[in-house]
């Protein structure tokens, strides 16, 4: 339990009738910074209290998976690396089943999907970026990409 | 009737925290699930306990769910919105488990949850809808049927909701992939790769009616407007819907309770509507059978608490409200504060928070999940914060969020906040009642260029 908009609602109008411009409280559940700035009041209110855990029932445990290829080890030259836009799980078919947009030995536009890469629920469309055939393809189907990480390597023409 | 004194959270986020916050104050034990990046969370510190529930994406497993509820002795199981909040599988588990399942029944999650039904059942009720159809072969379908509707046409995720799947269609050529696309975002945002298509009617607003029930009586809590999206995502919202007229206010939230009534609708719902005020025309989008994000806009203007509506009438209790009980008192408004960079097409901004700071005053609520420290994973919905303003009229809910903003800091990932800045300051806003594509055509080109300024 903290303190709820209302808590923080009644101890401004306390604080309000009182020349103090900042009140910092802190327990050894939470933290509650209030200040007095010239446009009102503002909140900084952190919860200090470690959870209380049960004990899971029969969650696998933290088996989470391969970082994504680390960014910036491009082997041989020509090769063009395509990368994660942004952290999420690569995916090389636009739906389980399909086939893959791109192989070994495609070729490829700039402008060409390569494949997908999902951050928050959000389908992020990657292009080649340069045209050329598919030299490599560095993360497997619904691996996680870190930010940056190498998705595939492109020959350019 | 039964008394609910323990519940499972099923759910993460703001969300979460909001829910944990009304059991609380009710008394009702909160027993939060948590995945293990959520394991630290501000819900997890909230929660009177946590059970973790397995990797990042265990949230949407009915197994993983129903068995926390029950190695936890919870009586009920709050699902919060996404996830499988609107799934008919987690009812039935929790049914099978005697775990109170806080939501509308099993059947009812089906015939709202696949808007295809959903559709039909408007229709019984009376209710327009948009010319448009299922697309059952997929993409080699969908040129058919997107021929006969006219385009540009909306494709959408049958299974799914919260705009999630949705994408718009101008060009004949593009429809394959989009279909294949949208289709895809479905079965991961939902795990159903359904779409359908229906006639995009632009411009338009979202206006939304707020829906009770208890299997017998339907009563409606007011409407909404969320026109102002990005992405189809609701970016700002606000109760009572601006500039609406009357006429069309009534008229809607008779068919709001009407679908409410056909279906026997238990627990709190919302009933989505198209609507073209210049012609005062309205169409049926679809039920959302949950408790939406922008409820708390309702809630000011109401004075309800809806989460504690839903948990009296998941106990059983029969509608404790009558219609002519509800009464509606000044304007609301709701950012969506999230972890996305507007200046790179909304692109998702995940790391970790090192600063958050919110205003506080009179008409100011804040839910949030941050705080300095708080870890905001890539795997999961950008929401961080909602600011929610209220006063006595429009133009001073709209004056109290100006300063509002103004106050608001948030440090170490990227947010929206500079955006809601500039939508609550236009002029078009200030009139209110702007489409659904105001804040994609109007800001779009003008928030690169102050991106680049600073």
């Amino acid at each position: 339990m903290d303190l709820t908009n209302e808590d923080v609602a009644d101890v401004l109008a306390l604080l309000d009738s009182l020349p103090y411009d900042e009140l910092d409280l802190q327990t050894a559940r939470f933290r509650l910074i209030l200040r007095r700035t010239p446009g009102g009041w503002t909140q900084s209110a952190e919860s200090l209290s470690a959870p209380a855990v049960l004990s899971a029932p029969g969650a696998p445990g933290g088996a989470s998976g391969p970082p994504g290829a680390a960014p910036g080890a491009d082997a041989g030259a020509g090769l063009v690396a395509v990368r994660a836009p942004l952290p999420g799980t690569f995916y090389r078919a636009p739906r389980p089943g399909a086939a893959p947009f791109v192989e070994v030995g495609s070729q490829v536009g700039a402008d060409t999907v390569v494949g997908i890469v999902e951050t928050m629920k959000l389908m992020n469309s990657v292009t080649a970026g340069v045209a050329g055939t598919v030299a490599e393809i560095c993360l497997g189907n619904a691996e996680f990409a870190a930010h940056g990480a190498t998705l595939l390597r492109i020959r350019a023409d | 009737m039964f008394i609910i004194r323990r519940i499972l959270i099923a759910n993460r986020g703001e969300i979460a925290v909001r829910v944990i916050r009304t059991c609380q104050r009710l008394g009702i034990e909160a027993v939060l699930a948590t995945s293990e990046a959520d394991a630290d969370s501000v819900p997890a510190r909230l929660a009177d306990r946590t059970i973790m529930i397995g990797p990042a994406d265990a949230y949407l497993s009915v197994e993983a769910v129903v068995g926390a509820a029950v190695a936890a002795g919870a009586d009920a199981l709050h699902p919060g919105y996404g996830f499988l909040a609107e799934n008919p599988r987690l009812a039935r588990a929790c049914e099978a488990a005697g775990i109170i399942f806080v939501g509308p029944g099993a059947e009812v999650l089906e015939a709202a949850g696949d808007k295809l039904a959903a559709r039909a059942h408007a229709v019984a009720a009376g209710l327009p809808v948009l010319p448009g159809g299922p697309v059952p072969g997929g993409p080699a379908d969908a040129g058919a049927l997107a021929r006969r509707i006219g385009y540009p046409v909306l494709v959408k995720a049958a299974g799914g909701g919260g705009g999630r799947g949705l994408r718009v269609v101008r060009d004949p050529a593009a429809l394959g992939e989009a279909v294949a696309v949208a289709s895809a975002e479905a079965r991961a945002a939902f795990g159903d790769p359904r779409v359908y298509l229906e006639r995009y009617v632009s411009p338009a607003r979202h206006v939304e009616v707020q829906l009770l029930g208890d299997g017998q009586n339907v009563i409606h809590l007011g409407d909404r407007d969320c026109s102002v999206q990005r992405r189809h995502q609701k970016l700002v919202e606000e109760a009572p819907a601006p500039l609406l007229g009357e006429t069309l206010r009534v008229s809607m939230r008779v068919a709001a309770v009407a679908l409410g009534l056909q279906l026997k609708y238990q627990g709190l719902g919302t009933v989505e509507f198209l609507v073209d005020t210049r012609r005062a025309a309205f169409w049926f989008l679809e039920l959302n059978a949950r408790i939406q994000v922008e409820h708390p806009v309702t809630e000011a203007v109401t004075g309800l608490d809806l989460v504690e509506e839903q948990l009296a009438i998941a106990e059983g209790r029969g509608l404790r409200l009558s219609q002519a009980s509800v009464g509606f008192a000044g304007h609301a408004i709701e950012c969506r504060i999230n972890a996305e960079d507007p200046a790179a097409g909304f692109r998702p901004s995940p790391g970790t928070v090192t600063r958050a700071v919110f205003p506080a005053g009179p008409g100011i609520r804040v839910d949030t999940h941050i705080q300095a420290g708080s870890a905001v994973p890539p795997q999961y919905d950008s929401l961080l914060a909602k600011l929610v303003v209220s006063g006595a009229d429009r133009p001073q809910a709209l004056a109290r969020l100006r300063g509002a903003l103004a106050r608001c800091q948030v440090a170490g990932v990227t947010t929206t906040l500079p955006l809601l800045s500039r939508v609550i300051d236009d002029e078009e806003m200030a009139e209110g009642g702007v489409d659904t594509g105001w804040l994609e055509r109007g800001l779009g080109p003008g928030l690169e260029r102050g991106a680049a300024g600073g």
